[in-house]
């Protein structure tokens, strides 16, 4: 990974991958001897154990509720919230989260694209956040944006950034705090890394590349059949075409989260994204959906908990395929073929 | 009404929006998200009397009662979950702006009125759209009512 400044944090997942200390002991630790650390690059935020979480490929990636409320005021954490409804962090958050909206700050409106290292580089310091804080996101409608923005974060090589399990519906249906009080974190400094989208972001092209390697079409049956364009009950925007990208195969993204809003155990998902949809241990795959947020969190879903490395999210989705010229689609409930090599 | 078919009430919440910045203006709508009233007994419970407005980010129902007499004043009734502050914000604009009208002066406001909030760039194109979609829906519903007498 050509982000990482030092060896450190590949130490810290080493000694929290091997389990040597649960989770309160190894905090305690940390805190006792900080002092030793400073001036290196490691998280100081220890990786939650628990059952559930680690079945998965990635369990550091998640952090519970229990977790975050007894972490909240750990230094060198930061906690973001994410939602689609723009107002939402304003009527109650959680104590202490900043809020970083997936349109307003990470798009950049005139490019078509994400922000670019300069501007990232100053969202995150102006929310207190530096190259080293072990952050976690959370938001409403499942971690759908929330999956969204860490998902943007990774695209700049942010080291420790995690998911609260449930998000912001699981935090409320427990009764926990929250807070209309906006902190007013002191700026500080985040350094200017270039985004190496590669890795996990796929474009047009990208998809004819890999035609015959899975796709995965996370939005809703009638979406991927042609029926509709937009989700049901959401507003439409503008895709001529109704369909899918020929061969993906059909799984929309909230089967991956159970009723309460987390995320289904690594065995039910084993079910889902191999038994149904026949992904198989080390396929190289990209996601998909309408403009790359419902996927966002099927991304996460594959890359961190269930571990496939190759994983791809084609954030142009529909709105850009279903418009673009001379581009092969498939209508109906079958995924269709592998069109032919276009020239 | 002004020379753009805006009524007074609705003018005077759109020159709010307009003298404020941007941050502002989104507390603004928080505020408006709060004080929009619930539904009348009448209505409560009864989500079949409502219409769905399916291009809100969030789930949202309207319905609307023409009143007698030769002005025909609407009363028009919003519902949103408060988890959906955004959406209630626009239905809360909208409503102290236009209940009450006489349903003539509600079918002349421009469509475009939600762009001249000033709330576009704050709150994206994306977004806003849901608010000109209630307005629709509302003169829609207006039109179907008067045509059924």
């Amino acid at each position: 990974m050509q982000f990482r400044g030092n060896g450190l944090p590949s130490l810290w997942r080493m000694m929290t991958g091997a389990k040597v200390v649960s989770s309160c002991l190894w905090l305690g630790w940390a805190e006792t001897t900080l002092d030793e650390w400073k001036g290196f690059a490691m998280p100081v935020v220890a990786a939650e154990q628990n059952e559930k979480f680690a079945a998965y490929a990635h369990p550091e990636r998640l952090v519970s509720t229990d977790w975050l409320a007894a972490n909240l005021d750990a230094d060198s954490l930061v906690v973001v919230e994410s939602n689609e409804d723009i107002l939402l962090y304003e009527t109650g958050h959680i104590p202490g989260a900043v809020k970083i909206d997936w349109h307003t700050d990470l798009n950049d409106a005139l490019t078509r694209d994400y922000i670019d290292g300069e501007a990232f580089a100053a969202l995150l310091g102006s929310k207190g956040i530096t190259r080293e804080t072990t952050v976690v996101i959370y938001g409403d409608k499942s971690n759908w944006w929330a999956a969204y923005a860490l998902w943007v974060f990774t695209l700049f090589g942010h080291e420790d950034v995690r998911l609260l399990d449930g998000g912001r519906d699981k935090w409320i249906a427990e009764g926990r705090e929250l807070t209309t009080e906006t902190p007013k974190p002191a700026a500080v400094e985040y350094p200017v890394v270039e985004r190496r989208d590669e890795a996990i972001r796929a474009f047009l092209p990208d998809v004819f590349e890999h035609f015959g390697k899975p796709l995965i079409d996370v939005r809703s049956p009638e979406e991927y059949s042609g029926e509709r364009t937009t989700m049901p009950a959401y507003p439409e925007e503008g895709t001529l075409r109704g369909g899918h990208i020929p061969s993906a195969a059909s799984v929309p993204w909230a089967r991956a989260a159970a009723a309460d809003g987390t995320f289904r155990n690594r065995e039910a998902l084993e079910a889902i994204y191999k038994g149904e949809a026949g992904l198989s241990d080390g396929d190289e795959v990209i996601a998909y959906c309408r403009i790359g947020e419902r996927s966002s969190h099927t991304w996460f879903v594959l890359k961190h908990l269930l571990g496939f490395e190759n994983v791809r999210n084609y954030d142009g989705s529909w709105t850009e395929w279903g418009n673009a010229v001379r581009v092969p689609i498939v209508k109906g409930t079958e995924p269709g073929e592998v069109p032919a090599a276009r020239r | 009404m002004n020379a753009q078919n805006i009524p007074a009430q609705l003018a005077e919440i759109i020159d709010d929006f307009q003298a404020m910045e941007e941050p502002e203006r989104l507390q603004l709508l928080l505020e408006f998200s709060r004080s929009l009233p619930d539904l009348p007994e009448h209505l409560a419970g009864q989500p079949e009397l409502l219409e769905q407005v399916v291009e809100c980010q969030s789930p949202l129902f309207l319905t609307l009662e023409i009143g007698d007499g030769p002005e025909e004043p609407v009363e028009i009734y919003f519902s949103a979950p408060p988890e959906a502050p955004t959406t209630r914000g626009f239905a809360g604009v909208l409503h102290e702006g236009l209940n009450g009208l006489p349903a003539a002066e509600i079918l002349a406001v421009p469509d475009d009125v939600p762009e001249q909030l000033g709330l576009t760039r704050a709150i994206t194109p994306l977004r806003l759209r849901g608010m000109s979609a209630m307005l629709a829906r509302i003169k829609r519903q207006i039109t179907d009512a008067r045509a059924a007498v």
